[in-house]
């Protein structure tokens, strides 16, 4: 019997004894979705069912719309991308089909990513499956809100500031935004190209480590890809964090609620409880991260969005929606003659400075452990009137993003408010390339407290 | 640029066009933006130099071999205007 909320441990074991088969499977998902998908809004578009070519072990997979899909239309949940249909796949989306990973539909996003609710899509509001009036995170609230509600296994994100971080804390799901160049960006509908991540979000611990085993290596089609070798990441993920020295930044607990950081806390006794030994750490550039961020992104932003003319693809320049053209507005300022030493020349050289923090702080741990965001998920139509407040929802994800080290989002448990069971995150950030440590982390919390095990309903 | 000559000057550099109503509002919300970014100034990068690649990266070279790519037909598929095997751009010499 198959339950509506499957993991791909689960379904790649359940094909290997025979026990279901990927038409199950693919029909589970799809009953899914016929019977939520109308109240939560996630798929920008969705494949027919019928027309799927599916192979013994196929497992369903979602794309944000941000990935460049052969002959599938991609928008980046924008306007100026209507009717788009990329003639290629992008690197990572060739790799997962590579691997039995069948892609179903493609999924919401703010507008180019840039956001922090979703609500900056110009297709549509992906609601929070925990509370239908909240928003699930963006940018990648698409994502994030499918693997939640059970529509898929797994989807592909994007994290630049934290748009796999935060949809995945405020949803009870499982976010990776890997080291810098892990994972080829080729195909991707860029942004801020210096600090653009590939990642993916997940029900499990498990499953996530899984998939970037399948997405991490050197793609030629990008030059900024590592050529590092790619670990194993399940072969010691059950190994445990007996020893390992955990590391709380005090900077990222100075404006958190008492709420969110109660609840935090609980998580890093049990991380001693296993075995861990909690350092006190400090962090003190990583501050001035989020002004560094919002200079150096949308400068990038503004160079990447030149592309759009109107004259190869897509529609003309007028049809960006607010907040791409307050970004490319903003870039082009701090890019233009006599204000380049200002602010994005400062905002680089800033960047040096919160790399040494980072560098610093792992030669005394093994990881740093963080809330994701520094507030509960917002109720639509809120937050997103004021661009400054939505700006600071990314305060505890983008030092991370502006250095280019790993992270990894795991849920944290729940925490009541106006009647609801809100989800939260807890971040763990590790040196470079070292995704493997912070999965047996992320593993070993999962075990003891199986907030995977709580779905919502829906 | 907290002016609107300030703001339509950026809006050309930019490409962007942009209305009345949305020149007076990005005036107001890019100044405070600009303000909020400024907090940067409290950091003293003297003697810091700037990172642009954080994983070290300089150069990335590949093997000058041909392969396959697009054909031109999928290469326009998106194009809105074209004529033959070419794409239809807006004149550079005739806009004033």
């Amino acid at each position: 019997m198959l339950n509506s909320f499957l993991t791909i441990k689960d379904i790649l074991a359940g094909y290997k004894r025979r026990e279901f088969s990927s038409k199950e499977v693919f029909d589970l998902c799809y009953k899914n979705i016929s019977k939520s998908e109308g109240r939560i809004g996630a798929f920008v578009t969705l494949l027919d069912r019928e027309g799927l070519k599916l192979s013994r072990n196929s497992i369903p997979v979602g794309h944000k719309d941000i990935f460049s899909t052969k002959n599938i239309e991609t928008t980046a949940s924008s306007n100026i991308l209507k009717g788009y249909k990329p003639p290629y796949d992008a690197s990572t989306v060739k790799r997962l089909s590579d691997k039995n990973f069948v892609c179903i539909g493609k999924l919401n996003c703010d507008a180019f990513a840039h956001g922090a609710t979703g609500e900056n899509s110009d297709m549509k509001v992906t609601k929070n499956p925990y509370d239908l009036t909240r928003t699930p995170g963006g940018s990648s609230c698409g994502p994030a809100a499918a693997v939640a509600s059970g529509f898929v296994l797994m989807a592909t994100a994007t994290d630049t500031g934290g748009s796999i971080r935060l949809p995945s804390s405020f949803t009870n799901t499982v976010g990776i935004k890997p080291t810098y160049g892990r994972v080829s960006r080729y195909g991707v509908i860029a942004m801020t190209s210096s600090t653009d991540s590939i990642g993916h979000i997940t029900r499990t611990v498990w499953d996530n480590a899984y998939v970037l085993g399948i997405t991490a290596g050197f793609d030629p089609k990008d030059a900024t890809s590592s050529h590092r070798e790619v670990d194993d990441y399940l072969d010691t993920i059950e190994q445990g964090i007996l020893g390992l020295k955990v590391g709380v930044p005090r900077e990222y607990l100075e404006n958190i609620p008492a709420n969110i950081k109660d609840r935090f806390y609980e998580s890093i006794k049990l991380l001693e409880g296993l075995g861990a030994k909690v350092v006190d750490v400090s962090l003190p550039s990583t501050k001035y991260a989020i002004n560094a961020y919002y200079i150096i992104t949308p400068s990038e932003i503004s160079s990447n969005l030149a592309r759009f003319d109107g004259i190869r693809f897509g529609g003309t320049r007028n049809k960006f929606g607010g907040e791409a053209k307050r970004r490319i507005m903003m870039g082009t300022f701090s890019l233009s003659a006599g204000y380049y030493d200002e602010y994005y020349l400062k905002a680089q050289k800033a960047r040096t400075l919160i790399i040494e923090d980072f560098k610093n702080a792992f030669e005394k741990v093994d990881v740093l452990v963080t809330p994701v965001s520094p507030i509960l998920p917002p109720k639509l139509n809120s937050i997103i009137k004021d661009t400054l407040k939505t700006y600071m929802m990314d305060v505890l994800t983008v030092p991370v993003s502006i250095a280019g080290v790993p992270s990894l989002s795991v849920p944290g448990g729940f925490i009541d408010d106006e009647g609801k069971k809100l989800p939260f995150g807890i971040q763990l950030i590790g040196n470079y390339f070292n995704e493997k440590l912070l999965y047996r982390i992320g593993y070993a919390l999962e075990q003891e407290t199986r907030y995977y095990e709580t779905t919502p309903a829906i | 640029m907290r002016d609107k000559s300030g703001v339509e000057k950026i809006s050309k550099l930019a490409s962007l066009p942009l209305s009345e109503k949305e020149i007076s509002l990005f005036g107001n919300q890019l100044s405070k933006i600009v303000g909020f970014v400024a907090a940067l100034n409290r950091l003293d990068t003297n003697t810091v130099s700037p990172t642009y690649q954080v994983a070290g990266k300089v150069n990335e070279f590949r093997e000058d071999k041909p392969s396959g790519g697009l054909s031109s037909k999928e290469a326009l598929s998106n194009s809105p205007r074209t004529i033959g095997k070419y794409i239809v751009t807006k004149g550079v010499f005739n806009v004033k």
